[in-house]
């Protein structure tokens, strides 16, 4: 346990550190953004096809089973970050327009 | 000097979330919120690409460029192409389109990684919550789409999805303190997962679908976190456990909203009651009417409120709606709009649906502002909207809705509900206010029936 914390501390600093921050940035949200939030939310965890990248830029040329599963990790992260932001983007500017 | 250029670089994208996290809360600054955690997003993906270390062969680049040229063009077109009352599906199919990358990265990564347990612990995580927000994403987006109409229950439900709830933790636990290579548990591990995601979105209500969906948007958040944690990838870190952490507190705040505890959203307290109360609702005699006299009673109002619902956005009548407002206010009369927080099918939609045919956004009144006004209107309109008017969420106490804030319609003068027929609402419940003696009904397709109501008041001038 504790050799886990001293390995990984910094990374466990950013978590419980996160976890506040991201209670504190939509502590008070007005009811009418929630749809707008929850998709925007929903576009920053796409953050994961960085992960999928990571995985392709490690992954042997001859690993073919796990290039395949890779390329289609990258293709369904991408799905999420673009399609979360533009989905986001026009809810957001039908409130714009007056 | 790479490395220390790819820090600067996913520092600067996590304070962009966090920006725009912060900027999408205010109605002013969301767009440009939106805006900036997208840059900042792009930002996090070239480093990755271009900032690598060590050899990659120009076929593992033309994968990857070549999956994220095909995933731009698709998310794009869909997104751009969806119809406004699909949005909250879709933004549930994305969702699980992050949950199933995770859960890809996981059953890759997990044969490199079986000789330290912190790995694959951190491994099994991520492909197990991812999974689950995949399979439960899909499922809450059949439900919203319509394609899955009915909340399945097997019996003992509740019990059975427990006991694989907790039959994946100590799957994994066993994987990893064997520190099994064997890719068949991993196998085993990762349908089961899929498996509870759908057995545990299935019993669930299509009303409480917001909240599923955004207590899924936090669970693939965490999943991205592990992945960050595999990777010691800190943009994914940030991201993945500001996600988690926001969406949790997003779907206590629905919750709230609702006055629904997530615990009963989770565990389908709203089922048991349903069955029972559909078939013996309030009786009595309902009084109609038509287009023309409504019209010359909205006609000679002072003061007019619109309630939008779901069956609103059903039938498009956003902008014949907008329509009849520009036409009322031309006559002298004051509209308004009664937005539920939870009107529609997730909160907030009603307001973009509007936004979308031009109601300026100051003539949109949430709840707790509009209740007490409704005591000085003339006339009500409700259009599509049911449970959210429903009085026995104030006074009966049986009732699966009770409890839950609603707008207090039957305080004005009149009150006219557009409704297609007399059927139960989303919650499948019988509503008392239709029967009420101030209460009118005016049925028929919410577009047709506001388009003769426009050409009526028209005549009338």
């Amino acid at each position: 346990m504790i050799e886990f914390f001293t390995e990984n501390k910094d990374m466990i600093f950013i978590v419980i550190l996160m976890i506040f921050v991201g209670v504190e940035v939509i502590g008070k949200v007005p009811a009418v953004l929630h749809t707008p939030l929850m998709s925007g939310a929903n576009a920053i965890h796409g953050v994961v096809v960085v992960g999928a990248i990571l995985l392709m830029l490690n992954t042997e040329t001859d690993n073919y089973l796990a290039l395949a599963l890779g390329t289609i990790a990258v293709f369904l992260g991408t799905l999420n970050v673009v399609g979360g932001f533009v989905v986001t983007d026009r809810m957001l500017e039908m409130f714009k327009k007056k | 000097m790479n490395l220390e250029i790819q820090h600067i670089i996913y520092l600067l994208s996590s304070v962009t979330f966090i920006l725009g996290l912060k900027m999408l809360s205010n109605a002013k600054t969301a767009k440009k919120g939106n805006s900036l955690a997208a840059v900042g997003m792009i930002a996090a993906i070239l480093t990755a690409i271009v900032f690598h270390d060590g050899a990659v062969s120009p076929l593992v680049y033309g994968l990857i460029f070549g999956a994220i040229a095909i995933g731009t063009v698709v998310g794009w077109l869909t997104a751009k192409r969806v119809q406004m009352t699909k949005m909250p599906e879709l933004v549930s199919l994305f969702n699980g389109m992050g949950g199933a990358c995770a859960a890809l990265i996981g059953l890759v990564e997990f044969h490199h990684n079986t000789s330290n347990p912190t790995n694959m612990a951190v491994i099994l995580a991520g492909m197990v919550i991812g999974s689950v927000s995949f399979s439960g994403s899909m499922i809450a987006w059949a439900k919203l789409n319509g394609t899955l109409k009915n909340a399945i229950r097997l019996p003992q439900y509740n019990l059975i999805n427990t006991a694989i709830m907790f039959g994946l933790f100590a799957y994994s636990a066993w994987m990893i303190w064997a520190g099994t290579a064997d890719e068949m548990h991993l196998y085993i591990l990762f349908f089961a997962s899929i498996a509870y995601g759908i057995l545990f979105v299935l019993p669930i209500g299509g009303a409480d679908m917001p909240v599923v969906i955004s207590l899924l948007n936090s669970f693939t958040g965490l999943a991205a976190a592990f992945g960050g944690f595999l990777y010691g990838n800190q943009v994914m870190l940030t991201g993945g456990i500001l996600v988690g952490s926001a969406g949790t507190l997003l779907t206590l705040v629905m919750c709230k909203a609702m006055n629904r505890p997530l615990f009963n959203v989770i565990f389908g307290a709203f089922g048991a009651g349903t069955e029972s109360a559909g078939v013996a609702g309030p009786q009595g005699n309902v009084k109609e009417v038509g287009p023309s006299d409504l019209a010359v009673q909205l006609n000679y109002s002072k003061k007019v409120i619109i309630v939008p619902g779901y069956g609103l956005a059903v039938a498009q009548a956003q902008h014949v709606i907008k329509e009849l407002e520009t036409i009322l206010e031309s006559r002298g009369v004051e509209v308004t709009y009664a937005i539920h927080p939870v009107a529609g099918r997730m909160p907030g939609h009603m307001n973009v649906l509007l936004a979308e045919s031009n109601v300026e956004y100051d003539k949109l009144k949430e709840m707790e502002d509009i209740n007490p006004e409704f005591a000085q209107t003339d006339v009500v309109l409700v259009v599509g909207a049911n449970d959210v008017v429903n009085p026995a969420a104030k006074n009966d106490p049986s009732s699966p809705i009770y409890g839950m804030p609603i707008l207090d319609v039957e305080n004005a003068k009149a009150c006219i509900v557009n409704k297609r027929s007399m059927n139960a609402g989303y919650a499948g419940i019988e509503n008392e206010l239709f029967f009420r003696d101030k209460t009118q009904m005016l049925f028929g397709d919410a577009k047709k029936v506001l388009t003769e109501l426009v050409t009526e008041l028209k005549a009338l001038d």
